[in-house]
C-alpha cells in the first residue's frame, strides 16, 4: 500500500532572467513500513524533494499524492492541516523551543490539533516520549539535554500525532558517530513498529541502516534500490569503548 | 486553534522571555501611569477649586441696585431701590432661599489709640456670617437684640486686629472709632486670606445694620442684599425666585426691566473650571505622548522578536500552524503585554494620584471613564502595534524560516 505517491515532479526556480530546474521529472511510490533514504550531493535536488514530500512547497508540475490526498491544488492552509496530521518532521539541528521542557515541545503540535484536548495531549506526549527513552527527563529544558537526547525529544515530537510518514532531514548530521549509530538504531525499531520514514542524508554509512536508496543526481532519480539493510545495534556494540 | 491554547501559546512564548516582556511592558506602564495619574490629578484639582470657591460661598447670591432711565446713567450709587423691606419678603417667601441679608456699606478710618487704618465697615445681620462662610475666631456674633437698639458693636477681621492692635493685645471688648463713632469690638473673625482675585477677605469690620443704616449712613435705603440658596444645585432657582419677589414688591409691570441685579459665583465657578478643564485635557495629552511611545515600544520589541524567532515560527509552520495561527500568537503577545502592563499602569497611576492628592490634602478622585478609557486604549495598542510584526511573521516561508539562521 503506498502512502506516498510521487509523479512526474518537476520543480523550477526562476532566480533572476534564469530558471533552475531543481527536479525534472521524478517518479517513485513509497509503502507503508518502508525505510526509505534519500540520497545526493548538494544540488542534486534532495532538499527540494524534502521540501515537497513535507509538503512545505508545491511541485510546478506532477502531482503528489499522500496517503491519498493529491497536494498540489492545495490551499496553503490545507497544507498546514496535512503537515499537522500526515507528517513528522526531524530536523538537522533539532530545532526544539528554547527555555520550553522536553513535554511542552512534543506537546506542540498537538497544540495546533483542536481535536485533541488537554488531557489527551499530555497522554500522547508521555507515550511519544516513552518511545524513544525519555521519559524519565520529561520536565527538562533543553539545554539540560545531549544532543542525542535532543533529537531523540524532536523524534518524539514527529511521532506524538502518529503521522503516515516521518521526514528526517540529516537528523544525524549535528551528531557524532555513536550518537548517530543510537539514532538510527531507534530509526529502526520505530519502523520494526510499523512507522514508515524518508531519511534525506549525504552519507552512505547512514543510508545502508535503511531498508532502500533514491539516490538523486541533478535533479533526476539515478538509482531506486533496495538496501542490504544492517543493524544500527550491532554496529554499536561493535564500537570501541571510548574511555578517554 | 482554540482561545485558550492560543493564549496558552503566547503566554508560554512570553514567559520563556520574562525579562524581555517585562521591559516592553515598562513602557505601556509609565504611559497609562501617567496618563491615568494626570486625569485623576487634572480632577483632584479641579474638585478642590470648587470646594474652595464654595468656601467663598457658591450658593451666594447677590442683589444689586440698578437703575435703567433714559439720560445720563450714574450707575447704582444713588439709587435707593433697594430696602430693608424686600429682605423680609424674600425671607418669608423665597423657598430655595436659606439666609438673607441686607448689606449698607461705609468707607472711612478706623481709629484705635496712635493706630489708624482705612477701611469700609458693613452693616449685615447676624446671619451674614453663615452666607459669606465666616468663623468667629473669638468673642461673639451680635444679636437681633443688639441689632434692635442699634448697638454700637462690631466684628472685626484679623487684618484689623493686626493694623489696630499690632501690641498683640485682646481686641475683645476694646473700643475702636470708626471717624467719630465709636465701636466696641465683640467678636473676631478666622482669617480667610486672599480671595481668587487677590482681596484681603480679611479686611473687614461688620456691624449690625441698623447701627450702620442709621447712625453712620444715615439712609433709609440699603446698598445690597446677600442670600445664599439652601444648595448650589438649586441657586439659579434661588435666583429666579429673588427676582420674581422683588419684581412683586417693586411692583414692576410685566415686560419693564428690574431696577436691582441679581448675581451668583457660577459664573466665576465656570470660568475657573474652564481653565482647570484645559489644564486636565493639556496633562492627560502629554501623558498620552508616552502611552503612544510605549505602544512603540512593543511594536519595535515584537518587530525584533519576529527576526529572532523566525526559526521557531518556521518550525511552528511545519509542524502544522497556520499563517493565521502565526498571526494571532503574535498578536496575542503583543495584546497580553500591553492589557497587562495597562493593568499595572492603571495600579501605578492611581498610587501616584493617591500619593500626590495625600500629599496636597486634595480630594482623591478616580473616574471610571479614565480607567476604561486606558483599558480601551491598552487593547487598540496592543493590536494596532502588534498587527504588523504579526503580519509579518505569518507571511514568513516556512522553507526559508527553517532555514533562518
Amino acid at each position: 500500500m503506498s502512502i506516498i505517491k510521487i509523479e512526474d515532479i518537476r520543480r523550477d526556480f526562476v532566480v533572476g532572467s534564469e530558471t533552475v530546474h531543481a527536479l525534472r521529472g521524478v517518479s517513485f511510490d513509497i509503502n507503508k513500513g518502508e525505510f526509505v533514504s534519500i540520497m545526493g550531493t548538494s544540488g542534486s535536488g534532495k532538499s527540494t524533494m524534502l521540501n515537497i514530500l513535507g509538503c512545505l512547497d508545491k511541485p510546478t508540475s506532477g502531482e503528489y499524492y499522500i496517503d491519498g490526498i493529491a497536494v498540489s491544488k492545495l490551499s496553503k492552509d490545507k497544507l498546514s492541516h496535512i503537515r499537522n496530521r500526515k507528517i513528522g518532521f526531524v530536523f538537522q539541528s533539532y530545532n526544539l523551543l528554547p527555555r520550553t521542557t522536553a513535554i511542552e515541545n512534543v506537546e506542540l503540535p498537538l497544540l495546533y490539533n483542536h481535536e485533541i484536548g488537554k488531557k489527551e495531549r499530555h497522554e500522547r506526549a508521555i507515550e511519544a516520549l516513552k518511545l524513544v527513552g525519555l521519559e524519565d527527563r520529561m520536565m527538562h529544558m533543553p539545554n539540560q539535554l545531549s544532543g542525542g537526547q535532543q533529537q531523540r525529544v524532536a523524534i518524539a515530537r514527529a511521532l506524538v500525532s502518529d503521522p503516515v510518514i516521518i521526514l528526517a532531514d540529516e537528523a544525524t548530521g549535528n551528531l557524532d558517530t555513536r550518537t548517530s549509530y543510537e539514532i538510527m538504531s531507534l530509526f529502526q525499531q520505530l519502523n520494526a513498529q510499523g512507522k514508515t520514514i524518508a531519511f534525506v542524508t549525504h552519507e552512505p554509512d547512514i543510508a545502508q541502516f535503511t531498508t532502500r536508496t533514491i539516490m538523486l543526481r541533478d535533479g533526476k532519480i539515478i538509482k531506486d534500490e533496495p538496501v542490504n539493510t544492517l543493524s544500527a545495534q550491532e554496529f554499536l556494540l561493535n564500537l570501541p569503548l571510548q574511555n578517554d | 486553534m482554540n482561545l485558550y491554547s492560543l493564549l496558552n501559546i503566547a503566554y508560554k512564548a512570553l514567559m520563556r522571555n520574562k525579562m524581555r516582556a517585562m521591559l516592553t511592558m515598562l513602557g505601556i506602564v509609565i504611559g497609562i501611569a501617567s496618563v491615568i495619574a494626570m486625569i485623576s490629578i487634572g480632577q483632584s484639582s479641579q474638585q478642590n477649586i470648587n470646594e474652595q470657591i464654595s468656601g467663598l460661598g457658591t450658593n451666594l447670591i447677590m442683589v444689586m441696585r440698578q437703575q435703567h432711565r433714559p439720560g445720563v446713567n450714574t450707575g447704582s450709587t444713588n439709587v435707593q431701590s433697594l430696602k430693608y423691606k424686600d429682605c423680609i419678603a424674600i425671607r418669608n417667601q423665597a423657598k430655595y432661599v436659606s439666609d438673607v441679608s441686607p448689606y449698607i456699606q461705609s468707607s472711612g478710618q478706623l481709629i484705635r489709640g496712635s493706630n489708624n487704618w482705612p477701611t469700609s465697615i458693613a452693616g449685615v445681620d447676624p446671619c451674614y456670617l453663615n452666607i459669606r462662610k465666616y468663623k468667629l475666631e473669638r468673642g461673639t456674633n451680635f444679636t437681633q437684640a443688639q441689632i434692635n437698639s442699634y448697638a454700637k458693636v462690631c466684628l472685626i477681621g484679623t487684618t484689623i486686629v493686626e493694623k489696630l492692635f499690632p501690641d498683640g493685645e485682646n481686641p475683645i471688648g476694646k473700643e475702636i472709632r470708626f471717624g467719630k463713632i465709636p465701636f466696641k469690638v465683640i467678636g473676631i473673625l478666622e482669617s480667610k486670606g486672599q480671595n481668587q482675585m487677590g482681596q484681603d477677605q480679611d479686611d473687614i469690620v461688620i456691624a449690625p445694620y441698623t447701627t450702620i443704616q442709621k447712625r453712620v449712613a444715615a439712609i433709609d435705603y440699603i446698598h445690597m442684599i446677600y442670600a445664599s440658596a439652601t444648595s448650589e444645585s438649586v441657586a439659579n432657582q434661588a435666583t429666579d425666585e429673588i427676582e420674581s419677589i422683588l419684581r412683586a414688591q417693586h411692583n414692576i409691570l410685566p415686560g419693564k426691566e428690574n431696577d436691582f441685579d441679581v448675581r451668583t459665583q457660577s459664573e466665576m465657578l465656570e470660568m475657573m473650571n474652564s481653565v482647570t478643564g484645559f489644564i486636565s485635557i493639556l496633562l492627560a495629552a502629554i501623558a498620552s505622548i508616552s502611552l503612544v511611545v510605549g505602544g512603540i515600544g512593543i511594536m519595535n520589541i515584537m518587530y525584533v522578536t519576529v527576526t529572532e524567532r523566525t526559526k521557531e515560527i518556521g518550525l511552528r509552520m511545519s509542524i502544522g500552524a497556520r499563517s493565521r495561527d502565526i498571526m494571532r500568537q503574535f498578536l496575542a503577545e503583543s495584546i497580553i503585554l500591553s492589557l497587562l502592563g495597562g493593568v499595572i499602569g492603571i495600579l501605578f497611576g492611581l498610587l501616584i494620584s493617591y500619593v500626590v492628592s495625600l500629599a496636597l490634602s486634595w480630594p482623591f478622585i478616580v473616574s471610571s471613564s479614565s480607567i476604561i478609557l486606558s483599558f480601551v486604549v491598552c487593547a487598540a495598542t496592543g493590536i494596532f502595534f502588534g498587527w504588523y510584526p504579526a503580519k509579518k511573521a505569518a507571511n514568513l516561508d516556512p522553507i526559508n524560516a527553517l532555514r533562518y539562521e
